[in-house]
């Protein structure tokens, strides 16, 4: 405690130099925390995939379709509970800046696969009732500033012509983490209306009664299905969001690279600085050696210098971040989750610890080994 | 009684058949051979010679800065020259104080924390530390700029703090390396005022090293360092 003031005083010697090293810190912190940012995003639809739900898509291309026959098929394979199917819209309301995923749903099963989400009963039975009718996630809903009994046109895309749909209510996720910026309408609607693509659906999810049996149970499907026009490739939710991240180029990859480059050149900048101030105070080092400090208690001194720059400037860097998180999501929406959490926040101070005793150990060792008289002799 | 006795006829400061060579290269430089050197408790002793004699190498080993090539010192009931670096370094904390020719002093602590810096390796109280500090500073004339960084103290005041520090922690000798060497006539003569009144009132024993023969008149006993052994030059006694 008593040497507090000492470590203080070196912070405070060249006060541009410790702005300017905690800056860098703070800088780094701030991208770190930013790429976490988008790293929880991408990876939180792996996390929330269900663990008894299978995918089943075409084998070809997951943009490639599959026949609405195989959903009686499907429900007779043994170990199934039960099965539903949706198709990607990919419409576009007013421009496309205002991207949210519409799912073409099969109304009847769909919920009841997707236990995580829960609608009001007079809203389902008002949804149920109306052909043009769709569902809009809570997450999504105060985005457009819509309402129930709205109409909302949309541009179609892959399935032309303007579509028009009736607000009929609201869909929640029963936990916080449940992706809820979604837009449901009726398969129905879709295949009555679009004759392109008649009889035909993206995809379909099959719930096991046990979740155990999911690598025989996708084999045995992909099996049923082998050789035909249609063939399928099966995998667990999981597996299918993670390679669907990875159809993404391979971002786990690149924010590690950034993350590192962003580490490195934090080590070096700090590095010379640390051995620049241990440089400009050999004499003193070797004064206060003279005087009877030890090299560990010199040592000491040193490092905590330099992982005081780290902690201060990391904690600037991530507070910063997690402000700026707050404000909420300047991607509008497209990304499902926007915050820096906990873990990695202390995993961030972790490693700008880990950067200033880095930084640090190099210079305070050479401070510990000092040689007085040598020392003393070159002033 | 009689170990009494015999304690008080030892000297502090024991040198026997200390040599220190230097390497440079091939060559050997034989700065220190074989010297022997008896100082007792609240003497005052001058050490002059010419530049390059080895009087800043002897004060090193007395302070148990650097390692003889052979021989003993002996200070006290301690044989410095078996003690390992770590031990030396607490040892010097306890029984030396240091003055140098240009002082020395951090130069972004203030005089009283300059002179507390000694203290922070002991188990003081801060309280304890600040009584210390104050009479420190007091002995030397600078009760008044305690709160001064050496920046703002002339080169004689700096000194003064500089002895202060050397002075703190109550230290069994000092050795000092030209401490008016960097300094005018008048303020030298504080210094050396200064050096004989911790002789007189404080007891303490001095090791100075000086070029200055008007400084060196101040001490009891002057020894002239030439191609390595000590010719006692005078002795007022
Ligand atoms: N590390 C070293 N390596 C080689 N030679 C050294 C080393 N340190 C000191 N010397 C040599 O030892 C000799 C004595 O040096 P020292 O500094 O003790 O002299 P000095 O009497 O204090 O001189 P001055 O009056 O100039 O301060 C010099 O010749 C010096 O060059
Ligand atoms: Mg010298």
């Amino acid at each position: 405690m008593k040497f507090i003031p000492l470590i203080w005083v070196n912070l405070k010697r060249k006060k541009m130099r410790t702005m300017l090293t905690i800056g860098s810190f703070a800088v780094a912190l701030f991208l770190f925390g930013l790429l976490t940012v988008i790293h929880s995003a991408f990876s939180h639809q792996v996390k929330i995939a269900g663990a008894d739900r299978l995918v089943v898509r075409n084998r070809i291309s997951l943009i490639m379709p599959l026949p609405i026959s195989y959903k009686q098929r499907l429900a007779q394979v043994s170990g199934v509970k039960s099965v539903t199917f949706g198709s990607w819209f990919g419409g576009v309301y007013q421009t496309e800046r205002n991207f949210f995923p519409q799912f073409a749903i099969d109304s009847e099963t769909y919920l009841s696969i997707f236990s995580e989400y829960s609608v009001a009963p007079e809203q389902w039975e008002l949804f149920m009732k109306d052909r043009q009718g769709c569902l809009i996630g809570e997450g999504l809903i105060e985005r457009f500033g819509w309402k129930i009994g709205d109409r909302i046109p949309i541009q179609g895309t892959i399935f032309p012509g303007l579509w028009e749909f009736n607000i009929c209510g609201i869909f929640k996720g029963k936990t916080p983490e449940s992706d809820t910026k979604q837009f449901w309408f009726h398969y129905k609607y879709l295949d009555e209306r679009d004759s392109s693509t008649k009889g035909l659906v993206g995809w379909y999810y099959v719930q096991l009664s046990d979740p155990s049996q999911a690598d025989r149970i996708a084999q045995t499907i992909d099996e049923m299905f082998a050789n035909s026009p249609y063939e399928t490739a099966t995998e667990t939710e999981k597996a299918f969001a993670a390679g669907f991240l990875k159809q993404m180029g391979n971002i786990q990859f690149v924010l590690i690279c950034i993350g590192s480059v962003i580490f490195f050149t934090l080590l070096l900048i700090t590095g010379s600085n640390m051995a620049i101030a241990v440089r400009e105070r050999t004499n003193e080092i070797a004064v206060m050696k003279t005087l009877g400090f030890s090299g560990i208690r010199i040592l000491f001194l040193i490092l905590a210098e330099s992982i005081i720059y780290a902690f201060v400037g990391g904690t600037i860097g991530l507070g910063l971040c997690k402000l700026y998180t707050l404000q909420g999501d300047p991607t509008n929406g497209m990304l499902i989750i926007f915050e820096l959490s906990h873990a990695y926040i202390a995993l961030g101070l972790g490693i700008s610890a880990m950067v200033g005793f880095l930084a640090g150990i190099i210079p305070s060792c050479l401070a510990m080994r000092l040689n007085i008289v040598d020392a003393m002799r070159r002033i | 009684m009689n170990e009494i006795k015999e304690n008080q006829t030892k000297s502090l400061i024991q040198v026997r058949n200390l040599s220190k060579t230097y390497k440079r290269g091939n060559e050997k430089i034989e700065v220190l051979k074989n010297l022997n050197l008896d100082i007792n408790q609240g003497e005052f002793v001058s050490f002059m010679g010419p530049s390059g004699s080895g009087k800043t190498t002897l004060l090193n080993l007395l302070g148990g800065l650097d390692v003889p090539t052979s021989g003993s010192v002996r200070i006290g009931d301690a044989e410095i020259t078996s003690l390992s670096g770590k031990q030396l370094t607490s040892w010097r904390a306890r029984h030396v104080g240091f003055i140098f020719q240009l002082y020395n002093l951090i130069p972004v602590l203030t005089a009283f924390q300059n002179v507390e810096l000694p203290l922070l390796l002991t188990k003081l109280s801060k309280q304890d530390r600040k009584k210390h500090v104050e009479a420190a500073l007091s002995i030397v004339g600078l009760g008044n700029r305690m709160h001064h960084y050496p920046r703002q103290l002339s080169g004689g005041q700096e000194q003064r703090v500089a002895i202060a520090r050397a002075i703190v922690s109550d230290p069994s000798f000092l050795l000092c390396d030209e401490p008016t060497g960097d300094l005018d006539r008048s303020s030298a003569n504080e210094i050396l005022d200064l050096l004989s009144r911790l002789i007189q009132e404080f007891s303490k024993t001095i090791l100075m090293v000086t070029h200055d023969p008007i400084a060196a008149e101040r001490s009891k006993k002057v020894l002239h360092l030439e191609k390595g052994v000590l010719i006692e030059a005078q002795n007022k006694d």
